[in-house]
């Protein structure tokens, strides 16, 4: 297993490489100058020269590439071009909100798939099974923009239940902080869950047909113990890689929930910098998450071979 | 003709998907109002029955755009799927076929692209690119390269030592018909269910690059667009102009979906005898 673990982070190492080099090429590729824009009203060609070489854009590219790698290995990844905040503090500052939302969402969508999963498979071809599936296809269908509009009219605008958007710091106000959360949490739920309640169901319905089942009822287990105990403990597996990828790719779900929901977390920042140019924060938070999506995915790996002592990755060729 | 008749959501997903390749051809011809054209006079009417799903703040018939914007849709997903499936499932058969060096190469690229998160990298492209709808296409399409190239290269693996790929190569077929002519046929149909799904995803994406203002730019008429620029009006209960949209990329995706995983347990024996 440690061999694993570490021929897996010696694997990570040219993919992390090659991560970079596509965020440092899509940075690059992208139309307009970056200093005109940190040079603001400053249109003096020398001093815009200046500043180009200060920032070492008047460097050849590989030169400009290697300079920002070992920046960023350092935990330097440069200043915003619009507040000229550290890009790191900037992510830093934003991120527990993030997580929070994002933690909120899939702490939802774990919850509702497992119970109403498991309960779909149990009974299965019920009325609730018939929901439950066509809620799988409805809810990866829905784009969470329309979804966050929709219970915004209904139960921010028409009901006035919740809030429409914005933020309140847990500390100063936990009532509102939850207010707040309950309908960007349930947006960014809604997708995840339908995948989520999918696997729940077709792995529990593949296990259910398995033979050592048969045996544990023989022998005289109570349903109870069976389903917990045996069925749902392999069911476990396949979704657990779903729920460790869904957390690597926390962010993905959270950049147009929070544009909607004006919820102050990284993926708002990044659609901001996008719409901004500002070339550095986008580059950092690109490159961050691909980072995490990584980590998560060797996690996921990992975990896989502690729950299912089947899985020899010791022997595996690739 | 059996296997439509017995599934139902082939049916269904199928007559949607149907009515918007009508909708998208024939939109000269049925919207029944030029969707970029202003109206002051006639801006923000709720439905009637001069104008079905009502106006915009610009006067523009909500359901003439939203026969136009099937065209965009309907186009990108499939140029962007045709982009991931050709690039995706070329490297996937020179991958899995050739092995060795290419396979590692090949693989390792791959697994850079999937260690973005699909939408940030999207969005990051069609940045870089710059906000028009063909760059979106691209960006769609090189995020659903991987699903391709790794589901291709799987298949092949499992196909190549198969007896008779081992008896064209015997005989002496050259690499490129013993690919194309005996492992493709035999590796399409997982391919085929991926680039129907994979057309839900795209239409899902466009959706959400030009809500953010990357897709199309206005006054084209777009789905997602549309929603973002007519989401404004929802204080003052305006709902009817984002509803017409957004209640458009839901069937559009809900009947791509279905059907492919009509398709999916159709082409997949283990899945036909379960279903």
């Amino acid at each position: 297993m440690t061999q694993y673990i570490l021929r897996r982070l010696l694997l990570m190492v040219p993919v992390a490489l090659l991560v970079t080099l596509i965020v440092f090429a899509l940075v690059r590729l992208s139309p307009g100058d970056p200093i005109l824009i940190y040079a603001g009203e400053e249109r003096d060609p020398a001093a815009i020269e200046a500043l180009r070489h200060e920032y070492g854009l008047d460097r050849p590219l590989p030169l400009q590439y290697v300079s920002w790698l070992t920046h960023a290995l350092q935990g330097d990844l440069g200043r915003s071009l619009r507040t000229r905040q550290p890009v790191l503090q900037a992510i830093t500052e934003r991120l527990p909100k993030t997580l929070e939302l994002g933690f909120a969402a899939l702490l939802l969508s774990i919850s509702i798939a497992l119970v109403v999963g498991s309960i779909a498979a149990l009974k299965r071809n019920s009325p609730l099974d018939l929901v439950a599936t066509g809620f799988t296809i409805a809810g990866v269908s829905l784009p969470n923009f329309y979804l966050g509009i929709i219970l915004i009219l209904v139960f921010a605008l028409a009901a006035r239940i919740f809030p429409p958007g914005g933020y309140a710091d847990f500390a100063s106000d936990p009532f509102d902080n939850l207010k707040r959360l309950v309908l960007p949490a349930i947006t960014l739920a809604t997708a995840s869950t339908a995948v989520n309640l999918r696997q729940v169901r077709s792995s529990l319905l593949d296990v259910l047909e398995q033979e050592y089942l048969r045996t544990a009822r023989a022998k005289g287990l109570r349903e109870g113990a069976v389903i917990v105990g045996h069925a749902m403990k392999n069911a476990l597996i396949p979704i657990v890689t779903i729920f460790g990828l869904q957390i690597g790719a926390l962010l993905d779900g959270a950049i147009i929930t929070e544009t909607i929901f004006f919820w102050p977390g990284v993926g708002r920042l990044a659609v901001d910098s996008i719409a901004g140019r500002d070339y550095p924060v986008v580059q950092a938070i690109v490159l961050m998450s691909a980072l995490s999506f990584m980590a998560s995915t060797l996690a996921v790996d990992i975990l896989y071979a502690w729950l299912d002592p089947r899985i020899s990755y010791g022997r595996r060729s690739s | 003709m059996y296997f439509v008749r017995h599934n139902p959501r082939v049916l269904v997903g199928g007559a949607i998907v149907l009515v918007l390749l009508f909708m998208a051809l024939a939109a000269p011809l049925i919207a029944p109002y030029d969707p970029i054209d202003v109206d002051a006079s006639q801006a923000l009417e709720a439905p009637n029955l001069t104008h079905l799903f009502g106006t915009d703040d610009l006067g523009r018939d909500v359901l003439s755009r939203v026969i136009w914007g099937s065209q965009i849709s309907l186009s990108v997903g499939l140029i962007s799927v045709g982009i991931g499936f050709l690039v995706g499932v070329t490297v996937g058969l020179l991958a899995g076929y050739l092995g060795g060096v290419v396979d590692l190469l090949a693989m390792r690229a791959i697994d850079a692209l999937l260690a973005f998160p699909a939408l940030l990298l999207a969005i990051s492209i069609t940045a870089a690119l710059g906000p028009q709808i063909q760059n979106a296409m691209i960006a769609i399409g090189i995020v659903a390269v991987p699903a391709y190239t790794r589901l291709t290269r799987g298949q092949v693996l499992s196909v190549r030592e198969r007896e008779f790929i081992v008896a064209a190569r015997t005989i002496g077929a050259n690499p490129v018909r013993i690919v194309l002519r005996h492992i493709f046929p035999n590796i399409a149909n997982p391919l085929v269910v991926q680039a129907t799904l994979g057309i839900a995803g795209a239409i899902l994406a466009e959706a959400a690059l030009s809500f953010l203002g990357l897709g199309a730019q206005p006054p084209k008429p777009s789905w997602g667009l549309d929603i973002n620029y007519n989401a404004r009006y929802l204080s003052n209960f305006k709902w009817w102009m984002s509803l017409a949209p957004g209640t458009a990329i839901f069937l559009a995706v809900f009947a791509f979906n279905f059907l492919g995983d009509a398709l999916r347990d159709a082409l997949d024996p283990r899945l036909r005898r379960s279903a």
